[in-house]
């Protein structure tokens, strides 16, 4: 394995170890040992036979204080799925339709691939944003509102909020 | 316990309502997409929620189910838009600012000045 070391392997193949025994333990809705047995044979075999290049997980962190942001981050993301509900259903229902659309840019800090998906999935799901196309540092992002169009000043109020978070969990 | 649970459900099937008002009402496709997403993804999670107060024995598979639907909802309608947007779907009237656009022409100048 020229491309990574042997800690990334080993980390990648235990993460996706550990999802695919949450996700047979939440399917099967049991902790028995003679269901759960079967299950951890399958999710080992699986994760080393198909795990041998795949480098999704590198990059991210397992400390406490990632795991901690990670709830945290969850936590304000629910708020702002909510917040963006009510948002959007108060433009739908007043008559005048209070829609001022278009498209800006954004640039983030993030550096790892994995982050950046999650950055760009936040944002879709937070009040009146929509990720249209990324490249490379730069996020285009169709807004329902546009109030800056400059791009530090939409980073400041699109993007910063998630980023804080997600450096510390993904770098 | 099963009122509450249906109460939940309720509000969820609302705002869904309110999604599929907001799609008729939006001007162009990705205002669309921006209701499309955020309401149907609130509204299903609710749905779901409701469930499981209703009945904690599918707990596990339901919030598998959430946690998918959040992982692949915003996905797709990010591709949708792309490919809205590289196909030229013509945006409304009222849209300001096209930066994706003019970063293009950057690109294409630049390009031709090497």
């Amino acid at each position: 394995m020229p491309a990574f070391s042997k800690d990334d392997l080993m980390k990648n193949i235990s993460i996706t170890f550990l999802i695919l025994m949450i996700v047979w333990i939440l399917l099967n809705n049991t902790l028995q040992i003679d269901i759960l047995i079967p299950g951890i044979i399958i999710a080992l075999l699986s994760s080393l036979l198909f795990c041998r290049k795949c480098e999704v997980f590198s990059d991210i962190k397992l400390t406490p204080k990632a795991f901690a942001y990670t709830l945290v981050y969850l936590i304000i993301f629910f708020i702002d799925l909510y917040k963006s509900n009510i948002d959007v259903s108060r433009r739908v229902l007043s008559p005048s339709l209070p829609i001022n659309p278009g498209i800006v840019e954004v640039k983030t800090r993030l550096k790892s691939k994995f982050g950046r998906m999650v950055l760009a999935n936040s944002i879709t799901l937070t009040p009146g944003t929509l990720t249209v196309e990324v490249k490379d540092d730069s996020f285009f992002i169709h807004w329902i509102d546009v109030e800056d169009d400059e791009i530090e000043n939409a980073s400041k109020k699109i993007v910063e909020k998630f980023e804080k978070y997600l450096e510390v969990i993904y770098g | 316990m099963e009122i509450f649970g249906a109460i939940i459900t309720l509000i969820g099937s609302l705002v869904l309502l309110i999604a599929s008002i907001g799609l008729v009402r939006m001007p162009d496709v990705y205002n669309r997409l921006q209701v499309g997403t955020k309401a149907t993804t609130l509204g299903t999670i609710l749905s779901l929620a409701g469930l499981i107060v209703i009945v904690p024995a599918w707990a596990g598979k339901l919030v598998l189910l959430v946690f998918f639907i959040m992982m692949t909802n915003p996905v797709s309608s990010h591709v949708m838009a792309r490919a809205a947007y590289y196909i030229k779907i013509p945006f409304s009237s009222k849209t300001k600012v096209d930066k994706l656009k003019l970063s293009k022409k950057v690109l294409k100048t630049k390009i031709e000045s090497k």
